[in-house]
């Protein structure tokens, strides 16, 4: 089995509210050292081991798991560790 | 005119747009569920609101990859008119009939009420039956809303005349205040706010009907030949 | 802590371990009696739900019965998932509220979220699609402790519900006050319409028939929700958080078009939403009804976790799942049903001749229970009442007018009250017009949605003064009620039936339960004059913490049928040159009014006095005269008297303003809350027929074109503003209050 963690964020340059709120918050909270926020989405998959999980992984992502309009993703592959 | 009303699980408008139809515009309609319809026996197809899926994901996402959107694509090749309000429009962007995506309200709360919409283009087969430049009433009802393109795509959309309705207070942060554009075809419309909660004088703004009539007309006059 | 496994029932005995699961010391010894047997942990868990305050009304019952809860119009009163109203032309009104203060405190956007899920269940399970959704919501002073969090949290999760299930939110209310600090309140009423032949029960009749699971998979969430709901809140409810659940409105909306399609089937025989206690009292209750027994293999339920115990399964609260009792044989045509939608039904039971609740597990019987011991025969508690002494003190202070020097600065600051202040904020983040019905949207007395293919409209409002109530639990029950079927006429229809939202504090506080006691006994009255029967309803207790409680609040969620959409009336002014008119007359009445909290920070006093035999009749000739169409807007007078109605009528943003003349003292002519007054305007051609009809209005003033609202006293000019102006102050207000640091 193989793990695979896909990473969801705004593209640069697109507006995102919710960071911006996140890090206005930090701020008034303290935390000034913050300089930028940006939030995403993390998508775990649980995969049968097979050879290309990388590109599969990949051809996921285009086809539904992130927009490329406005997102980017990133993936991570690991070995799960079986329960 | 017949009309296709698609549901997906989670659509929640698809008896609203049913009724415009059927009872103020008094045409045919069926709803169809996702699973289950043949669009090709159709003259219209209807992508209503709600949240597709729950809308988890993006929204629109998982039902723009579903089945019955390759007939939907296949259907407006062959220049079927095709529109998709609020949900629908989502369903459109991300399944690239249109370009653009979706991102959340700038003031990231879901907003419900009547704004005043500008008609941008009326020359498409939507929009005949309004004036050019004439404001209207639509109800928005969404929590993202907020239309966004590159800089690239907006002077396209511009220079094709692609955009059909804007917002006069921009109230979500759309690029270009942008509430409805078509494809370069003209015959693929997605709109955020809604034409038919704008049906009926009694629920607060008749002003919807007429894209409704528009279409109608519009598909009389090149169909049908002896009226 | 000891494993379920080691829970012997002679160790659950030996260590008293049942007074943790809820049960009192008598209460494990009837269980005992009942079973002839000690119970095991399974059945302590059951017990322990079945008979919480929350499942089985055990103090609230007593007062319950004295609601008016039949008329000829009653298709069903208390005691099914919701009541029933016939509203003609074969057609029923649905309707609901409920209470989910405890999960809300603990996590407001799931806690207001799922009791938004769970109200509308329990209406789509007597078959009625539901139209429209209300809430009535309590907070602490925004600014203070952690109210602004909760608000904003509480408003998202109704929204974040009720928008994705695709049924309108077309209004309620929201009121600010220190008693709900850390106790906010969240009621949730849901209405449906049904054609009388649809409606259907949650019965298990016929022995031999199948007991079928639908919906969401069971999980370990919500475990003891029932009872967490019936105690108290203390500062270690942030560690009970796992008891919160979390809602999933995709799935609701698909269960929802599922069921109303199964309805159709005569294969289905009774059906019941998992609520509170879950499979528990879902399932007890519906065999309980129906006189019979059930067995359910446990093996069978659907689950999201793994190595799940039968306590868990029984308890846990896991959201969107419904119990359904299907014909024998029959089974295939539900799944069928509910494939469609992508969702599970299996049959896990079936309905047996004897009266046993019997579960299995694992091939072993885990708990065997006689089905009446959990519905029926929970115990009953006759609380001991006190009058509230501070309720005596009141009631003997003298009359008292505010001093107030500035009227205009004065209603200035009372349109910026946070209870008084616009909610636009609140419900421009609902969809309140899906379904293509609402008529008058959230903002006035009553929301209005039509009913397609007739001529008619249905009212509905939410309603409770509760300063009123804590300064007098009677009389500030019958003016809930009042206030309520004022705002079902104001709009143009006539009041029809309530549901009763019931939120106290500490019951076993005789002080407590007197408020309990007397506002029940106030809003019978009232109701039983308005011929508004109480047809469902909700009791929520323990609403208090750190020794606190609540005011007593128990909401009024109002139903009423507009007979003809061309009553339908607005609150607003709506033309320059109309006549302005206040219905009844006014006196020095500053109990728990709005000016009191503004000039001295809290209640004391009298509630204002109310005479419900004045109240009916002045209802009944305003509905009269908005029928005749004599009426051009109705709006009642409540929190900030006439001051407040007249700048609320002229903020509808077309440029109207508002003249008037009245006589009297200034401070009360302006801003007392004498109770059973309406402000209406009235097209100068209908005076005559106006005036012989409504022998106690006013004529006062006029409408105009100016943006003004100027109001002179014997003569004296005492209000002089500009509309826009009063009108940014009171929109802006709560978006203000939010932006402002904690």
């Amino acid at each position: 089995m193989k793990k695979v963690t896909v990473h969801v964020t705004l593209k640069e340059g697109i507006l995102d509210p919710q960071g911006q709120t996140i890090e206005t918050s930090l701020h008034s909270l303290g935390f000034t050292e913050v300089e930028e926020v940006r939030t995403g989405k993390t998508i775990e998959l649980l995969l049968n081991d097979q050879d290309n999980v990388e590109a599969r992984v990949q051809a996921m992502c285009t086809k539904l798991l992130a927009n490329p309009v406005i997102e980017d993703y990133q993936l991570h592959v690991e070995e799960a560790l079986q329960s | 005119m017949k009309f296709a009303v698609v549901v997906f699980p989670g659509s929640n408008c698809d008896r609203d747009m049913y009724h415009a139809v059927r009872e103020v515009l008094q045409e045919e309609a069926d709803l169809v569920w996702h699973e289950s319809g043949n669009l090709q026996d159709y003259d219209a197809i209807l992508l209503p609101g709600g949240f597709s899926y729950g809308d988890y994901l993006r929204s629109g996402a998982v039902a723009a990859v579903s089945d019955i959107m390759d007939q939907v694509k296949r259907q407006a090749a062959q220049g079927k008119p095709v529109l998709g309000v609020c949900n629908g429009f989502q369903v459109l962007l991300e399944s690239g009939l249109l370009p653009g995506a979706m991102l959340p309200n700038e003031k990231l709360a879901f907003m419900c009420h009547q704004e005043t919409l500008k008609v941008a283009n009326n020359r498409t087969m939507f929009t005949t039956e309004y004036n050019q430049g004439e404001t209207v009433q639509f109800p928005i009802a969404h929590g993202e809303g907020n239309y966004y393109c590159d800089d690239k795509t907006k002077a396209k959309l511009e220079a094709n005349d692609q955009i059909v309705f804007t917002y006069q207070n921009n109230p979500n942060g759309s690029t270009g205040a942008i509430a409805g554009i078509v494809n370069e075809q003209g015959n693929v419309l997605g709109m955020m706010p809604h034409p038919e909660r704008a049906s009926e004088a009694i629920i607060g703004s008749a002003d919807g009907i007429r894209l409704f009539q528009s279409l109608v007309k519009n598909w009389r006059e090149a169909h049908v030949v002896n009226v | 802590m000891l494993s379920t496994s080691e829970m012997t029932p002679e160790t659950i005995e030996q260590e008293k371990l049942y007074l943790e699961l809820g049960l009192s010391e008598a209460e494990y010894q009837h269980v005992k009696q009942i079973l002839k047997r000690r119970p095991n942990f399974t059945e302590t868990g059951i017990f322990s739900v079945m008979w919480s305050e929350h499942c089985s009304y055990k103090t609230s019952k007593p007062l319950l019965k004295k609601f008016p809860s039949t008329a000829p119009h009653v298709l069903q009163g208390p005691g099914e998932g919701a009541g029933v109203i016939d509203i003609g032309d074969g057609l029923a009104a649905v309707f609901k509220i409920e209470s989910h203060n405890h999960p809300s405190a603990v996590e407001p956007y799931q806690g207001a979220a799922t009791g938004v899920g769970g109200i509308i269940r329990d209406v789509f399970s007597m078959g009625a699609r539901p139209v429209a959704l209300m809430n009535s919501l309590r907070f602490g002073n925004p600014g203070t402790g952690n109210v602004n969090h909760l608000f904003q949290e509480v408003v998202r999760g109704i929204a974040g519900y009720g928008n994705c299930v695709g049924i309108p939110t077309v209004g309620g209310e929201v009121q600010f006050d220190a008693s709900y600090e850390d106790n906010p309140l969240v009621n949730a009423m849901c209405v449906g319409i049904i054609r009388h032949e649809d409606l259907q029960k949650g019965i298990a009749s016929g022995a031999g028939n199948t007991v079928m699971y639908a919906g969401a998979p069971t999980g370990r969430d919500g475990i003891h929700g029932a009872t967490f709901a019936s105690g108290d809140l203390t500062e270690d409810s942030d560690k009970d958080r796992p008891s919160v659940q979390v809602g999933d409105p995709f799935m609701e909306k698909l269960l929802i078009e599922a069921c109303l399609e199964a309805i159709q089937s005569d294969a289905l025989v009774g059906m019941q939403d998992m609520g509170a206690a879950g499979l528990t009292s879902s399932a007890s209750e519906m065999a309980s009804k129906a006189g019979t027994g059930m067995t359910m293999n446990l093996d069978l339920v659907p689950q999201r976790e793994a190595n799940m115990s039968a306590y868990e399964l029984m308890l846990s609260e896991s959201q969107e799942r419904m119990l359904l009792v299907v014909q024998n044989g029959r089974e295939q045509e539900m799944v069928d049903i509910f494939a469609k939608y992508g969702l599970e039904a299996a049959a896990v039971g079936e309905v047996t001749e004897d009266t046993s609740f019997r579960l299995l597990q694992h091939g072993s019987v885990v708990a065997d229970i006689p089905v009446d011991a959990l519905a029926e025969e929970a115990p009953v508690y006759h609380m001991p009442s006190k009058e509230a002494a501070y309720v005596r003190a009141f009631r003997q202070m003298d009359d008292f007018i505010p001093e107030v020097r500035d009227h205009g600065a004065t209603l200035k600051q009372l349109l910026q009250q946070p209870t008084i202040a616009s909610k636009e904020y609140v419900y421009d983040q609902y969809d309140s017009m899906v379904q293509t019905n609402t008529v008058v949207t959230p903002g006035s007395d009553a929301a209005v949605i039509r009913m397609k293919g007739t001529d008619k409209a249905l009212a509905i409002t939410t309603d409770c003064n509760s300063r009123y109530l804590y300064l007098d639990p009677e009389v500030g029950g019958k003016i809930a009620v009042a206030e309520a079927a004022r705002n079902i006429v104001c709009s143009g229809a006539k009041p029809l039936g309530l549901t009763d939202g019931l939120n106290y504090g500490n019951p076993t506080n005789p002080e407590v339960f007197w408020q309990m006691e007397k506002s029940v006994e106030g809003m019978s009255t009232a109701a039983n004059m308005l011929k508004t029967p109480v047809i469902s309803g909700n009791v929520s207790l323990y609403n208090q913490s750190n020794g606190k409680s609540i005011y007593p609040t128990p909401v009024v969620g109002m139903v009423g049928l507009a007979t003809s959409l061309h009553h339908i009336t607005p609150s607003f002014f709506q033309e320059s040159g109309d006549l302005v008119y206040v219905i009844g007359g006014t006196q020095p009445e500053f109990g728990g009014s709005a000016l009191q909290k503004l000039v001295s920070g809290h209640y004391e006093g009298k509630a204002p006095s109310i005479d419900l035999q004045v109240e009916a009749d002045r209802q009944h000739k305003l509905l009269q005269a908005i029928q005749t169409g004599l009426i051009q807007s109705a709006h009642d007078l409540s929190e900030g008297g006439l001051a407040v109605a007249m700048a609320e009528s002229v903020f509808a943003g077309n440029k109207l303003g508002a003249e008037a003349d009245v006589a009297g003292d200034a401070t009360v002519a302006l801003f007392s809350e004498t109770q059973s007054r309406f402000l209406v305007t009235v097209k100068p051609e209908h005076r005559k027929a106006f005036e012989t009809m409504l022998t106690d209005a006013v004529h006062i003033g006029h409408v105009t074109d100016n943006n003004k609202l100027i109001v002179r006293i014997n003569g004296t000019t005492t209000i002089d503003e500009d509309v826009s102006t009063l009108h940014q102050l009171w929109k802006g207000a709560i978006p203000c209050m939010l932006n402002r640091k904690a």
